[in-house]
């Protein structure tokens, strides 16, 4: 039992290091195995696959209407993110560095969106829009999904927020610069690495999100929408071929974005 | 209006201008915020009057604002009804997540602050890139998994065993699927916990000889104790809320609550009694969420890093 505390942590270290893998292929497994049943030739799925095949995803690739929820799912993205961004970059300031009176309450109730159940807050959305006489549609969807992404992507830049030294601003007005100059030459390339983070958190999570598009989206589907659909009646392995497909346009996204906030960190040793 | 004067003054009188900026300051902070408060006004707190305006309605009907009656609420307090069982499930899902997840992130988070070092990145990443995955997407695989002549069940067979268990659609999966969902919202705030421990502490405590069973006790767990609360109050809550395990994974053997409510609203088209349950959740949820909230300090925990 003489072991000295030098070996003892370097133990205790790999002993981390095998689980942190082993959770990691366990998150990953899931993953790989809808992979697997998508190259499967036969319609059922069984393992070991007797016979690989890509003809699963050449079909799903020539659907017109796996074509149109893809469209639908780009389209929704790309609206929640521009529109959250710009409303969360300044959400973010009032949660980070000005002080005002409201700010700590503020905080509070910026987080309950987050912290809600999302297929209730689908409903509550369903609800109102019905009540107030809108008829859902791919609109709405990006409506619900802001009420849940701008939270998020708000604590997202937040936290560059944080890390910002105001008297830059103060500095550039004591020099003379306007408001809008202020903001364009000193805050906004600041917080760039937040921001772009943000774009990218609000892209994936409304391009994965299932529960809200579910109640909200009306007649149109979105790709979660129509996986949840054929899973639970229908299955065809084009299911496990366009979450495989959605997976790898996120990781893609998300490698592309990564590279992208290198460069942006790089620029500027802030 | 105000501002404009302010802005005007300021350039009238510029050596107080510095004292005027910060005057314009209090105002500015609140205008930021505006966008989003009008967003959640009417995108989140809108929608919650509507509901609770609805759970008020004649039962089985439509008359929101048009009628007022406490049945709502009565029949789902009866002893009678069942809907307590399924409010029991979702709590006790959601209280065995939090352990079974404190337990598997624990030293996933210590590790991201004191061992992987220039790895910590990489591996945050591998660890946040599920959530950009739709859950029902993972949830599947993890049916395919499952399955009979599944992944798991042929792999075995194939190895010459009898095949595998057969876990599919009951609770426990249910549990293992909410446990799998609910990994980064209890490692990344335990993570930010952790990192809020100054190592020269836990170095000066081991220098004086303490133990490291004493050093987790009395230094590290107790500094780090506001992630490891956000993560939890994050992940009880998210599982309280959550639908997609137990009919994915659990093929609806279990009905949890948030289940229930989606049947009141599409299956048996009564709103009202829909609404007054997810009053009932919101409310607990909300409560727990602010009285939580209260003792924490949120910019200490995301200021830091």
């Amino acid at each position: 039992m003489a072991t000295t505390p030098a070996v003892a942590r370097r133990r205790t270290n790999t002993l981390i290091w095998i689980w942190t893998v082993f959770v990691l292929v366990a998150v990953y497994l899931p993953i790989v195995c809808g992979a697997l049943a998508s190259f499967n030739k036969s319609r059922y799925f069984g393992f070991p696959i007797k016979i690989y095949a890509t003809e699963w995803w050449q079909k799903t690739l020539d659907s017109i209407e796996i074509g149109m929820l893809v469209r639908n799912s780009i389209a929704i993205a790309l609206l929640v993110t521009v529109i959250s961004v710009v409303i969360a970059t300044f959400g973010a300031l009032a949660f980070a560095r000005y002080d005002w009176k409201g700010r700590r309450l503020y905080q509070k109730l910026i987080v309950l969106p987050i912290f809600f159940p999302q297929p209730v807050l689908g409903l509550a959305l369903l609800l109102g829009f019905n009540a107030v006489g809108i008829q859902t549609s791919w609109l709405t969807a990006v409506f619900a999904h802001l009420v849940w992404i701008v939270p998020v992507v708000t604590l997202v830049i937040a936290i560059q927020v944080y890390g910002f030294d105001p008297s830059l601003e103060e500095a550039a007005y004591d020099l003379g610069c306007t408001r809008t100059q202020v903001f364009r030459e000193v805050t906004l390339p600041l917080l760039w690495p937040g921001i772009w983070s943000g774009m990218l958190f609000a892209f994936l999570l409304s391009w994965s999100n299932f529960p809200l598009s579910l109640y909200t989206a009306g007649a149109d589907s979105t790709i979660p929408k129509w996986l949840y659909a054929k899973m639970v009646a229908g299955y065809t392995p084009m299911v496990p071929a366009l979450g495989t497909m959605a997976t790898l346009g996120a990781a893609s996204l998300l490698l592309g974005g990564g590279l992208v906030m290198l460069l942006l960190r790089r620029r500027q040793p802030a | 209006m105000a501002d404009i004067a302010l802005a005007r003054a300021s350039k009238m009188a510029p050596e107080t201008a510095r004292e005027l900026r910060h005057a314009r300051r209090l105002s500015v902070g609140a205008r930021c915020a505006l966008p989003v408060a009008v967003l959640l006004a009417i995108g989140f707190l809108a929608p919650m009057v509507a509901i609770l305006a609805y759970s008020f309605a004649t039962p089985r009907s439509f008359d929101v604002f048009r009628s007022f009656t406490l049945e709502n609420f009565a029949s789902l307090f009866d002893p009678t009804n069942t809907v307590w069982l399924s409010f029991a499930w979702s709590v006790g899902f959601a209280l065995f997540t939090v352990a079974i997840l404190a337990v598997i992130a624990y030293p996933i988070a210590y590790g991201l602050n004191a061992v992987f070092g220039r790895w910590a990145g990489f591996v945050s990443v591998l660890f946040v890139f599920p959530l950009f995955v739709s859950e029902n997407v993972r949830l599947y695989g993890w049916v395919l998994f499952f399955i009979k002549n599944g992944v798991l069940d042929g792999t075995l067979k194939w190895l010459g065993f009898s095949g595998g268990p057969e876990v599919l659609y009951t609770p426990g999966v249910t549990l293992f699927g909410m446990a799998y969902t609910y990994l980064p919202f209890m490692l990344f705030p335990m993570t930010l916990g952790l990192a809020l421990v100054p190592r020269d502490l836990v170095d000066a405590a081991r220098d004086l000889g303490a133990g490291r069973l004493f050093i987790w006790r009395e230094i590290e767990l107790p500094l780090a104790m506001p992630g490891i609360l956000i993560g939890m109050l994050l992940t009880f809550v998210l599982a309280v809320g959550a639908t997609a395990e137990a009919k994915i994974l659990g093929g609806q053997s279990i009905i949890v609550i948030s289940h229930d409510i989606e049947i009141a609203f599409t299956y048996s088209q009564n709103w009202p009694l829909g609404s007054a349950l997810a009053v009932v959740v919101s409310v607990f949820i909300a409560a727990l969420t602010l009285v939580a909230l209260s003792k924490l300090d949120l910019d200490r925990m995301l200021g830091r890093r």
